[in-house]
């Protein structure tokens, strides 16, 4: 199986910074990619020589497991030389700008580069200052574009199609990244989207979004064919946008009872990491509707796509 | 303990007043099984279940029990100067049929467990009903929202830092926002701590003149116009806890015609006392927010008599002897006023400021609709929550008589007209005066 023989897909972008901008085709088509390299993951030899002489950089600001071991899996099954830059290592520590790690990065002729930054907008700034292709994996509360895909292709999988699916949308929505990206791929293909959160963690106009916002999970769930859990950061469970994680797990943690709301083949989605007993119970996260681990594989599969479509618009491609 | 056999009252010959239908009729009054059953004229004895205990009532007037918004109770935590039960037993002589506490307590009532200990003191001691608000913050600190949700299902029926203003205007909007969710009514002092800073009194010339340190109105009004501000942006229902002065009511009018959910309370002592009765230094009139001029405390006059103003609460604070026998700026600040509220209020009714109905709605009708509370009315149905007034009865307070723990009366000694004679709860007579 080589599937780097048939470049029938390109991406009319040289960057990926957001689903914001991408239309409808070049999703279903980011999305059949990573179809075939979920088969291609699951055998023994995983190794592609697409990228092979590429070089690949993850350049994380923010702590991350799953989505940097997943790109750098992505890279290496895909033939690239990938290389980790962590904050903790980086230059960022000793006060240079963002600008300047991007100038100094782009003087070694890498061909992708993976970006993770705690602030919005980061990534496209970066995006502005190199010659390569640059990958969005999170730029602070705006898009997390990987993510959305991955969580598309689970569903897919799972569902047989996203069209006409009601998916809903649970807890922290102002913060998050996921919630963005996935509320504007699940649009383009057709989804109806809920959220539902307490009003301190709604961002305000979310009902331009093109969702159906509400602060009761009985109302939200109601139907639903996709439960997705968002985390609630630490900083933000005492008593500033919620009072306790007794009083939000009570009200927005997803456990059994509320979980029984939604469709009875409803299926339950988180990003991760979870905070087990804050948003969501643990029988939920372990139990026969959970698609948390199926997630985490679809993730390398997704970012194997992205490299793959991103790689043939570069030079010399 | 022991529950007397309740026997049905029938109010006979009185002049009912009904603030929540705006109702007045010549009549009788039935009560049964706890419930109001009907009011109108000529039920008579023969009208009435067999049993029945007729109370003439000639010359006297009926209306809905008080529910009095503002209480400060010391328990748990300062028992010394008030329990449940004695606070109870004061608000029973002055016609107040629900008490709503305060979180102030110790610990403050920022935890539902805590909020279960008041509902069940109230339940096995106290002789009216008892409502507990929650704190907004944790510890009242003003730093993290509380537990609305939680603490709400417990039995709070409002939200607020007591006697503390939450400064941090983030900590606010954000805790006015949660709270929208649970329709909670957030419950707000209005007066920003720095502008107080050493003040005891209003400023002014009096208070210049006296050497005391001044509290301008304008802690007030600025804080007042934050919260407003901030209940535009979380469209939440909002309550002023206690308003004193003329700017703030052009603040408070200027936010209800904008249609927000905000009302307002004033206490009896604004109502009815200026700066000038402090005198020589009486530490039984420092009240915080502080007595304020002759032209404020008309101006809150009109505001009630034209319904600006919704609640009239009493803002009862019970300080003992040693915290108030001290030089006036060291003195705790506070007043009793659940046994008094009613009868000083009746001072507004006699000058021709405010009618009895819209006084009546004040402590009554009002703050039930505010606080969800199913009583403050004489519909049939309602709880027989039901206080007997004579209005012209002229006594002298004597602070001995008073029921409350504590004795810091402004209106010590103080020549009043009017009175409350009896006061029935859940259809039980719990205060007579004879």
């Amino acid at each position: 199986m080589n599937i780097a023989h048939k470049p029938t897909f390109v991406l009319n972008q040289r960057h990926l910074l957001g689903i914001e901008g991408l239309s409808r085709d070049e999703i279903l088509g980011l999305l059949d990619l990573a179809e075939q390299f979920v088969e291609l993951n699951r055998q023994i030899d995983k190794k592609q020589t697409s990228l092979r002489g590429r070089t690949l950089i993850n350049l994380f600001f923010e702590v991350s497991t799953r989505t940097q071991a997943s790109f750098e899996l992505a890279g290496k099954r895909l033939g690239a030389d990938v290389m980790n830059m962590s904050v903790a290592s980086s230059s960022m520590r000793k006060g240079e700008t963002l600008i300047d790690t991007a100038v100094t990065l782009n003087a070694m002729h890498p061909d992708l580069i993976v970006v993770r930054h705690h602030a919005s907008g980061a990534v496209e700034l970066l995006a502005r200052k190199v010659d390569c292709s640059v990958i969005n994996a999170g730029d602070g509360s705006h898009e997390h574009p990987t993510q959305a895909l991955l969580d598309a292709l689970t569903i897919r999988r799972n569902k047989g199609r996203i069209e006409r699916l009601i998916v809903t949308i649970c807890g922290d929505i102002l913060h998050s990244r996921v919630a963005r990206s996935n509320i504007i791929l699940l649009n383009a293909l057709g989804a109806r989207v809920r959220v539902v959160a307490p009003s301190t963690l709604l961002p305000p106009g979310i009902e331009r979004f093109g969702v159906e916002a509400t602060r009761d999970m009985r109302e939200g769930l109601r139907d639903a064919d996709i439960v997705m859990m968002l985390r609630l950061q630490r900083e933000r469970m005492n008593g500033s946008f919620v009072p306790s994680t007794q009083e939000y797990f009570h009200y927005f943690g997803l456990d059994q009872k509320k979980l029984a709301y939604a469709k009875p083949d409803a299926l339950v989605m988180h990003p991760g990491p979870m905070n087990r007993g804050v948003e969501i119970d643990t029988a939920v996260a372990d139990g026969a509707q959970s698609l948390i681990r199926e997630q985490v594989e679809m993730g390398v599969a997704v970012r194997m796509a992205v490299l793959e479509a991103l790689s043939r618009n570069l030079p010399n491609a | 303990m022991m529950v007397a056999e309740r026997r049905p009252i029938l109010l006979a010959n009185a002049r009912i007043l009904d603030p929540s239908r705006d109702l007045e009729i010549d009549g009788d009054l039935l009560l049964a099984d706890g419930i109001v059953r009907e009011a109108k004229r000529g039920i008579g004895a023969a009208g009435v279940p067999e049993n029945t205990e007729v109370i003439d009532c000639r010359g006297k007037v009926v209306a809905p029990g008080l529910i009095d918004m503002r209480a400060f109770v010391g328990e748990p935590g300062a028992e010394y100067r008030e329990t449940i039960a004695s606070a109870s037993q004061a608000a029973a002589a002055g016609g107040v049929t629900t008490i709503v506490c305060q979180p102030d307590t110790s610990p403050a009532i920022d935890d539902p467990a805590i909020v279960d200990f008041i509902l069940r003191r109230a339940r096995d001691t106290a002789i009216v009903h008892v409502q507990p608000m929650a704190a907004l913050t944790k510890g009242l600190r003003g730093e993290e929202m509380a537990e609305i949700g939680l603490l709400k299902a417990a039995g709070a029926i409002a939200f607020t830092d007591g006697a503390k203003s939450v400064t941090n205007a983030q900590v606010m909007r954000r805790a006015l926002t949660y709270g929208r969710d649970f329709d909670a009514l957030i419950v707000h002092h209005t007066e920003d701590p720095d502008l107080i800073g050493e003040g005891v009194m209003n400023e002014g010339e009096f208070a210049a003149r006296l050497g005391l340190s001044g509290v301008p109105t304008a802690a007030e009004t600025i804080m007042l116009e934050r919260d407003i501000r901030l209940v535009a942006l979380s469209e939440s229902r909002y309550h002023a806890a206690s308003l004193t002065c003329a700017e703030a009511l052009e603040v408070l009018k200027h936010a209800k015609e904008q249609g927000l959910k905000v009302s307002a309370s004033a206490s009896i002592n604004h109502l009815t006392l200026n700066e000038i009765d402090i005198g020589p230094y009486r530490t039984f009139l420092k009240v915080s927010p502080p007595l304020r001029t002759e032209d404020d405390r008309k101006a809150l006059v009109a505001a009630l008599a034209d319904g600006l103003i919704d609640v009239v609460m009493s803002d009862h604070n019970p300080q003992d002897v040693e915290g108030k026998r001290l030089p006036f700026a060291e003195a705790s600040a506070g007043a009793i006023g659940l046994e008094t509220m009613l009868t000083a209020a009746l001072r507004l009714v006699h000058a021709g400021d405010v009618s009895l109905m819209v006084l009546l709605k004040a402590m009554s009708s009002r703050p039930a609709e505010l606080l969800g509370l199913p009583g403050g009315t004489l519909r049939p149905g309602s709880p027989a929550d039901v206080i007997v007034l004579d209005l012209e009865a002229p006594w002298v307070l004597d602070p001995a008589e008073l029921k409350s723990k504590c004795k810091n009366t402004p209106f010590d000694e103080a020549r009043l007209q009017g009175r409350v004679v009896r006061t029935i709860v859940a259809g039980r007579s719990v205060y007579e005066y004879v």
